[in-house]
C-alpha cells in the first residue's frame, strides 16, 4: 500500500450527495479478474455517453481538473454495495483524497486498506472548498488543508492516520507484532465461540 | 448490555463492552460470493507478493461460498469468475460452495437462513453489504470490504468498534396489506440513508414478536440502506423452530439484559402503518402508495434477498391469483429451496397463469447485472433494496422500491397500486 503524507493540487468539486459505489464503479466492471485498471471505469456512467465518448458536461472530463487528486463531494459518499473496487478505481484514476461531510461505513473502512484519505468536514467548510479555484494542500501529518486564504484543520483517528502515513495496512501493521501475538496466543484463554 | 453488546463481549472474551470500545472478535462464519470472492483472491495475490503466507485458511469449515451475482454466467468474464471461485474453494478445501446447476444454490443472504448456516449469538461477516440480513436470526452480522474478508479468512478474527444501538419498537401487528418492507422503508424515510451510520438497528416490541422470521429478515436486510453496521432482532422460539427445521443443532440464544441501554428508542404503532414506496433515486425518498405519483410502469420485478423469500412469493401470489399482469413481470425465487416450495405449493402455476416469467435464483437485475435490466427511461417497481441511478440498468431508468404485495398489485394495473385498491 502507498503511504500518504502531503499533496497539493486543485480540487474537483463533485456537487452530488449519496454518491454510491455503483456510480463510482458500475457493476459490469466488477467481473474483471485483475485488480488494477479500474480507473478507466471510474464514474463510468457520468463520464461516458452510450457510445463510450467522454461527456463534456461532467466535471472530471474538464481538462482543467485532469491533474486534480482531491475530490470534494456531498453527504454519504460511498454508500451502497460494499465493493472495494470503488476505492481501487478512485486510486487508479489518480484521486488520493476525498473530502465530504460524511462517508458510508464500509467505504470509509476500505479507504484505509488501500491508501486513500477520506476527510470529513462540516457542510459550511465543504461549500467554501467547492468554490476554491486555486491549488490546495492536504497535509495529513499536521491534519491541515491549506487554501490560498485559509488553514483548515481536520480530525482523523490517530491509528488510521498512522496507517496512511506509514503505508501499512491492517495486516502489515498486525504482522509487526507477530512475535507478541504468537506468544499471547500460546497462553490465550479466549473461549472459542460456537 | 443489549444483545449486540453481549454477542460482541462473548466473541472478544470480555465480561462487558460499551459503545465505542474497540474489540477484537472471534468470527464464527464467513461468506464470499462471485464478486467478493474474486476480490478476496486479488487481495490474497497482493499479500502473497508481500511474503505473507496465504496457503491456508483459518478454518475452511466456517466459510461458505455463494454464486449469485452473475449466475447463470452473464458473459465470458462472469463465467471466468465462477471458474476462479471454484478453483479457490477446491484449493482451500471449502466444502460449502453452493453451485449454480448443482442442487441448492441462491443468493448468499438467503442461503444464510435457508441452510441455517448462521446461528443465534454468532459473529458472522460477509463480503457483501447486505450481510446485515442475517441479524434477524439473533446474530451479529455485518458486511466487510475484500481486504477485511481476506484478513478474517486467514486469521478468524477482526476488530470492531462496538456500535451504539437505535431501538425500533413496533407496537401491535402490521395490518394485512402492510409488510415488513413497508415498515423498514418508513423507518429509512424517517431517519434517512445515513441515520443508522455505524450504529446497530435493533427491532423489537409486540409487532416484531408477532412477525415471522422471514419478515424480520426483510427488516434487517435494509438496515444497510440506513447505513447501519448491523441489524438485529432478539431471537425467540420462532427462530429456534425455523433453524431446527432446516437442520440446525446446538442452538444457544444470546439475549439482551433487562437493563439494556439504547442510544435512542423510536416507537411505531402497527395499526397506523401504510404501504410505502421509495421513489427514485434513494431508499429514503418515500411516499405512501396511495399518494405516489401516477407513473406508467414498464415492469414489475419480484426478486432479490430482500423480496423473493418464500413469504414474499406467497404475498405476490395472493394478489396475482386469478389475475393477469398488465406489464412485464418477473419472479426470481431467491434460492432453489424456495423455488421448489413455490412449485410444490402451486405458486409457480399462479405466476405463469398470470403471465409472469419465472427466472432462476440470482441477484440478477437487482444490481443491474443481467436477467431483465432496465432500458433508458424504463420505470420499474421492484421488491429489491436500492434505487440509486442506474442500479437496475440504464442510468436514466427509474426504480420504485416496494413490498411484494404492492409490486404484484402494480403489475396488475400498470400503475403504483395499493393492494387494497385492486378490484
Amino acid at each position: 500500500m502507498q503511504s500518504f503524507r502531503k499533496i497539493k493540487t486543485i480540487l474537483t468539486p463533485l456537487d452530488k450527495v449519496n454518491v454510491d459505489t455503483d456510480q463510482i464503479v458500475p457493476k459490469q466492471f466488477l467481473k474483471l479478474v485483475q485488480k488494477s485498471g479500474f480507473g478507466k471505469f471510474l464514474f463510468y456512467n457520468w463520464r461516458y455517453d452510450d457510445h463510450e465518448h467522454l461527456k463534456s458536461d461532467f466535471i472530471l472530463n474538464d481538462p482543467k481538473y485532469k491533474y486534480s487528486k482531491i475530490l470534494v463531494a456531498g453527504d454519504n459518499f460511498g454508500c451502497g454495495s460494499s465493493r472495494e473496487h470503488a476505492v481501487w478505481a478512485l486510486l487508479d484514476y489518480g484521486i488520493s483524497v476525498v473530502i465530504a461531510p460524511s462517508f458510508a461505513d464500509i467505504f470509509y473502512s476500505n479507504c484505509f486498506k488501500n491508501g486513500l484519505l477520506p476527510i470529513t468536514l462540516d457542510d459550511e467548510t465543504i461549500e467554501k472548498l467547492q468554490r476554491e479555484i486555486g491549488e490546495v494542500e492536504v497535509d495529513l501529518e499536521n491534519q491541515k488543508i491549506r487554501t490560498s486564504s485559509e488553514n483548515i484543520s481536520f480530525d482523523i483517528d490517530s491509528h488510521k492516520k498512522k496507517i496512511l502515513l506509514e503505508g501499512l495496512d491492517d495486516i502489515a501493521q498486525t504482522l509487526l507484532y507477530e512475535k507478541k501475538i504468537s506468544e499471547f496466543e500460546k497462553h490465550s484463554k479466549i473461549p472459542s465461540v460456537l | 448490555m443489549n444483545i449486540t453488546e453481549k454477542i460482541l463481549a462473548r466473541a472478544s472474551g470480555r465480561q462487558r463492552v460499551v459503545p465505542d470500545d474497540i474489540i477484537f472478535a472471534n468470527v464464527d462464519k464467513v461468506m464470499v460470493h462471485d464478486v467478493s470472492g474474486p476480490g478476496v483472491i486479488k487481495v490474497f495475490d497482493k499479500l502473497k507478493k508481500q511474503g505473507i503466507n496465504v496457503d491456508k485458511l483459518w478454518d475452511p469449515t466456517k466459510v461458505w461460498v455463494a454464486e449469485d451475482h452473475f449466475v447463470p454466467s452473464a458473459d465470458k468474464l462472469s463465467a471466468q469468475n465462477v471458474v476462479l471461485l471454484s478453483n479457490f474453494t477446491k484449493n482451500y478445501g471449502i466444502e460449502k460452495h453452493f453451485k449454480y446447476g448443482m442442487g441448492q444454490y441462491g443468493i448468499c443472504h438467503t442461503l444464510s437462513h435457508e441452510e441455517a448456516l448462521v446461528l443465534p449469538g454468532e459473529v458472522y461477516v460477509g463480503g457483501d453489504s447486505h450481510t446485515n440480513t442475517t441479524g434477524a436470526l439473533g446474530s451479529f452480522a455485518c458486511g466487510l470490504g475484500h481486504t477485511d474478508v481476506a484478513y478474517v479468512l486467514l486469521n478468524g478474527k477482526i476488530w470492531f468498534k462496538v456500535p451504539e444501538t437505535l431501538y425500533f419498537k413496533l407496537n401491535g401487528k402490521l395490518p394485512e396489506h402492510v409488510m415488513a418492507k413497508d415498515f423498514i422503508l418508513k423507518i429509512i424515510g424517517d431517519i434517512s440513508t445515513e441515520g443508522g451510520a455505524y450504529k446497530t438497528m435493533q427491532f423489537g416490541g409486540s409487532g416484531i414478536n408477532e412477525m415471522s422470521v422471514e419478515s424480520r429478515l426483510t427488516l434487517c436486510n435494509m438496515t444497510t440502506e440506513a447505513g447501519a453496521k448491523n441489524g438485529i432482532v432478539e431471537p425467540d422460539q420462532k427462530v429456534i423452530d425455523y433453524l431446527v427445521s432446516r437442520g440446525a443443532k446446538n442452538i444457544s440464544l444470546v439475549n439482551g439484559d433487562s437493563d439494556a441501554e439504547y442510544e435512542k428508542i423510536y416507537e411505531y404503532e402497527g395499526s397506523e402503518m401504510e404501504p410505502i414506496v421509495a421513489k427514485p433515486f434513494s431508499p429514503e425518498n418515500i411516499s405512501i402508495v396511495r399518494e405516489a405519483p401516477s407513473v406508467e410502469l414498464d415492469k414489475s420485478y419480484i426478486g432479490s434477498c430482500t423480496g423473493a423469500k418464500y413469504e414474499d412469493l406467497e404475498a405476490a401470489a395472493k394478489i396475482l391469483k386469478g389475475r393477469k399482469v398488465k406489464i412485464r413481470t418477473e419472479v426470481l425465487p431467491a434460492s432453489i429451496s424456495i423455488y421448489k416450495r413455490a412449485m410444490e405449493n402451486g405458486l409457480l402455476k399462479i405466476f405463469l397463469d398470470a403471465g409472469v416469467t419465472i427466472g432462476p435464483p440470482t441477484c440478477g437485475a437487482c444490481c443491474g447485472a443481467h436477467m431483465g435490466v432496465l432500458a433508458k427511461d424504463e420505470i420499474c417497481i421492484s421488491t429489491t433494496n436500492r434505487n440509486f441511478p442506474g442500479r437496475m440498468g440504464h442510468v436514466e431508468s427509474q426504480t420504485y422500491l416496494s413490498s411484494p404485495l404492492v409490486a404484484a398489485a402494480s403489475a396488475v394495473t400498470g400503475k403504483i397500486t395499493d393492494p387494497r385498491d385492486l378490484n
